[in-house]
C-alpha cells in the first residue's frame, strides 16, 4: 500500500504561546522514523542595544495561508514527508520565548531535517509577518535578511 | 478613475498612522500604478514603497498586475518574521 502523501498538517498563526509539543503531536506519525524540529526564540539584544520586548503583526489571512502554501511545497519537494506544523507568535512576545516553530515528520531523517530547513528559510522570506523590537529608549522594525526566497 | 483600498501593515501603517488608504488610480489599475499613487499621498513612506511588494487577494502578485474591483490590495514591507 502507498501512504505517501501529507496527512497530517497544522498551522497557527497565534497571540498565545507556542507549544512544540503541540506540533510534535501533530505531525506524529507511525510511518515516521523522524520527526525534525526548529524552534526561533527572541534574542535579548541586538548589536549590544538590550531588548526589552517584541512586537509581531501579521497579515492574518494571508499569515494562514502562506503556512499552508509552505507545508503544500514541503510535500511537493519532499514526497516521503508524513506530517508538517508551522506556528508563528504575533502581538507582544518577551525575550527568551519562542516566536516561530516548525516541525516535520518523514520515514527517515534527510528529509524530516531537509524540510524543516527549507521550511524555516521559506518562512522567513514570504510570511507577511513585521517584527519590531522594543528598547529602552526606542523601537525599529527589523528586516529579515534579504537572501531571496530558496528554490 | 478608480478608487481602491489599500491595506497597510507593519511600518507602513505605522508611519501613516492607519491601517488602510484610499488612492484613485486611472486605466489600466496595476499593482505598481497603486503603489505610486500611494507614494504621492503618502511621502512620508515613499522610500519604504520601492523594497514593499503588494499582496491581491492575500497572494503576493508582480508590480503588472491588473486589479479587479473588490480585489483586497495591501501593501507589504520587508517582512521580518521568525
Amino acid at each position: 500500500m502507498d501512504f505517501r502523501g501529507i496527512v497530517r498538517t497544522w498551522y497557527q498563526i497565534s497571540e498565545t504561546p507556542l507549544s512544540m509539543e503541540r506540533a510534535v503531536a501533530a505531525v506524529s506519525d507511525p510511518a515516521a522514523g523522524a520527526i525534525a524540529t526548529f524552534a526561533g526564540t527572541t534574542r535579548n539584544s541586538f548589536q549590544g542595544k538590550e531588548v526589552r520586548y517584541l512586537e509581531y503583526e501579521a497579515y492574518g489571512a494571508m499569515a494562514e495561508r502562506t503556512l499552508e502554501e509552505i507545508g503544500t511545497k514541503i510535500a511537493d519537494k519532499w514526497p516521503p514527508v508524513t506530517g508538517v506544523a508551522i506556528a508563528h507568535r504575533v502581538g507582544r512576545v518577551e525575550v527568551g520565548e519562542t516566536s516561530v516553530i516548525v516541525a516535520v515528520s518523514a520515514p527517515h531523517r534527510k528529509e524530516a531535517l531537509a524540510a524543516c530547513s527549507w521550511g524555516i528559510d521559506r518562512l522567513k522570506a514570504v510570511l507577511p509577518v513585521w517584527k519590531k523590537e522594543v528598547f529602552s529608549d526606542g523601537e525599529v522594525w527589523r528586516e529579515n535578511e534579504p537572501g531571496g526566497e530558496p528554490p | 478613475m478608480t478608487r481602491w483600498t489599500v491595506r497597510l501593515f507593519g511600518p507602513a501603517r505605522e508611519a501613516i498612522g492607519t491601517d488602510r488608504t484610499e488612492v484613485d488610480v486611472g486605466e489600466p489599475a496595476t499593482a505598481a500604478a497603486v503603489v505610486e499613487a500611494v507614494a504621492a499621498r503618502h511621502p512620508e513612506i515613499a522610500d519604504l514603497l520601492p523594497r514593499s511588494r503588494v499582496a491581491v487577494e492575500r497572494e503576493y502578485v508582480d508590480p503588472e498586475a491588473r486589479l479587479r474591483p473588490g480585489d483586497e490590495i495591501a501593501i507589504l514591507p520587508p517582512v521580518g518574521g521568525g
